[in-house]
């Protein structure tokens, strides 16, 4: 199977088919589907590797970013996404978030 | 004793007796009469901002807004002389809708060098004019020059798009928006480009979710988590430094300290990896001089943001260097169309970037905690069992705003009295 992210970040592609996702309504439908074990799983993969990850993605230009990098970026920005369920919520899900929607609808890209 | 010094009658709502201390009530939220009376008196009379001039950025640039309590779609287009006009989105042939994608009741946008009926084929410039008629010869008294599509007025502040559907307005925006918010006139929106717009169907009042973003007096109970637990004070409260009114216009300021002297426990550990969070990017890139006078009309020290809630229903609040913006539309008395803006530099580098798509995470997290609770606070007051609820000087902004909303409806059907009389 041919490497998704940047070979200095292979101890993360166990989770790159998952998590680098272009959008985020799709990181968004991903947390809230995940179970907790698995986010905690994916944060405590990626903690460590955090800021290497960010400082290898930001010696690029945004505008020109490989295709590795980008989804290595997509990674950090999942990141972000599952950090609020481990850090803030204990849960995937905001608390007493009840049935609220929020959909981005617009974004840049990458 | 609070943090803040309050103005001399020893209270913000004292300041403004117009206001009262009595309790209010919430019937202009669950009523379907009242509703009825805001479609004329507020929504079709209002000027009311529909978008940014960066929303239309080219010749034929164009969008499409449904503005549903007022049953009226607008079509908001830059024509050939660069400027950017408003037109009911209604074919002068049939009246069939004129433009649309997908599905005639979802809003669209696009570019294109004219507007083509999908019915009979009609066609109109940018500018409005009718330019085609299919089989012209067969019309009776057809005056082309005179038949081109009817106009909305549109006028721009500071790059804000605002229509009014009143044929005669009775103000300019200007005189609208009076000066408390002409006080941001040379605030440099344009520069705040790399935008994350949200969209969501909410099942409350318009009104109640607005009110949700005009005090802070919840955050410590609805929004305990925006603090690290170990740090997490529940009786800690939240008193805002500043709060002003200017006609139907309202701001509150709160202060804040810059993110990085704080000790680390207050922040979560992607805070501080990424330098953003909760209040946006720690740091923000030098947009030029601000106009410190209309964003901190208090002199808070140390200011954190200013959020002005622009009547009827536009909320800016802005950060210094990036601004978030939201935009309630009613659909029924129980239920609106809300939505928001996250605006900010944009980013130079990834690292930029990352900072944006994290505080943007953030606010999502937050939000849906202020739009979960609605549902149940439009079902508590639909149940009718209460008709009078105190509020606190923390929520002067709260008993303004429903009072500025009943000012105008008692002011549209007196008008409407007084004629019939």
């Amino acid at each position: 199977m041919t490497a998704m992210l940047p070979q200095d970040f292979s101890d993360l592609e166990p989770f790159a088919s998952d998590w680098c996702l272009a959008t985020e309504t799709e990181r968004w439908d991903k947390r809230i589907s995940t179970p907790m074990p698995e986010l905690l799983d994916m944060y405590d993969a990626v903690t460590p590797r955090l800021e290497a990850a960010i400082e290898f993605c930001d010696a690029h230009l945004l505008a020109e970013l490989p295709p590795d990098v980008e989804r290595l970026l997509q990674l950090v920005y999942s990141y972000a996404m599952v950090a609020m369920a481990v850090e803030v919520f204990g849960q995937p899900k905001p608390t007493d978030s009840a049935d609220a929607v929020l959909i981005r609808v617009k974004e840049p890209m990458p | 004793m609070g943090k803040w010094p309050k103005p001399a009658e020893g209270s913000w709502t004292e300041h403004y007796p117009e206001l009262g201390t009595g309790r209010i009530s919430f019937e202009d939220s669950v009523s379907p009469e009242f509703y009825a009376l805001e479609r004329e008196a507020i929504f079709k009379r209002a000027w009311l901002n529909v978008g940014r001039i960066e929303d239309v950025p080219r010749t034929g640039s164009y969008f499409t807004k449904e503005i549903h309590i007022a049953n009226a779609s607008v079509i908001v287009v830059r024509g050939r002389d660069d400027e950017i006009r408003a037109f009911h989105n209604v074919c002068r042939h049939r009246g069939n809708k004129l433009v649309w994608t997908d599905l005639p009741s979802e809003e669209t946008s696009g570019v294109c060098r004219q507007f083509t009926c999908k019915y009979h084929g009609w066609r109109y410039d940018l500018e409005g004019k009718l330019t085609f008629v299919q089989q012209q010869s067969e019309f009776f008294d057809l005056d082309v020059d005179n038949i081109g599509l009817a106009p909305v007025h549109c006028e721009i502040w500071n790059g804000f798009i605002f229509i009014n559907l009143d044929p005669e307005p009775t103000q300019t925006l200007r005189d609208f928006l009076g000066p408390m918010i002409m006080a941001l006139d040379d605030y440099p929106f344009a520069k705040l480009t790399e935008r994350y717009d949200f969209m969501a169907d909410n099942n409350s009042n318009w009104k109640l979710f607005a009110d949700a973003f005009q005090e802070y007096y919840h955050v410590p109970s609805l929004h305990p988590q925006q603090v690290p637990v170990a740090v997490r004070n529940p009786e800690g409260g939240f008193e805002c430094a500043h709060f002003q009114i200017d006609g139907p216009h309202r701001l509150v300021s709160t202060a804040g300290v810059r993110r990085w002297t704080l000790p680390a426990e207050y922040m979560y550990p992607i805070e501080r990896a990424t330098r953003s969070g909760l209040v946006g990017p720690w740091e923000t890139p030098d947009i030029g001089p601000l106009p410190m006078a209309g964003l901190n009309p208090g002199n808070v020290d140390p200011w954190g943001i200013t959020n002005y809630q622009i009547f009827p229903n536009l909320e800016i609040l802005i950060y210094g260097g990036w601004y978030l913006l939201y935009r309630y539309w009613p659909t029924s008395p129980s239920s609106h169309k809300f939505e928001a803006t996250l605006a900010y530099h944009p980013a130079r580098t990834v690292r930029e970037r990352i900072e944006h798509e994290v505080s943007g995470v953030v606010f999502k997290e937050f939000a849906l905690q202020d739009a979960g609770m609605l549902g149940g606070t439009q079902a508590a007051l639909e149940s009718g069992v209460l008709d009078a609820f105190p509020l606190s000087d923390q929520e002067i902004l709260v008993r303004h705003f429903h009072k500025v909303v009943g000012d105008w409806v008692a002011q549209y059907d007196g008008a409407l009295v007084g004629a019939r009389a």
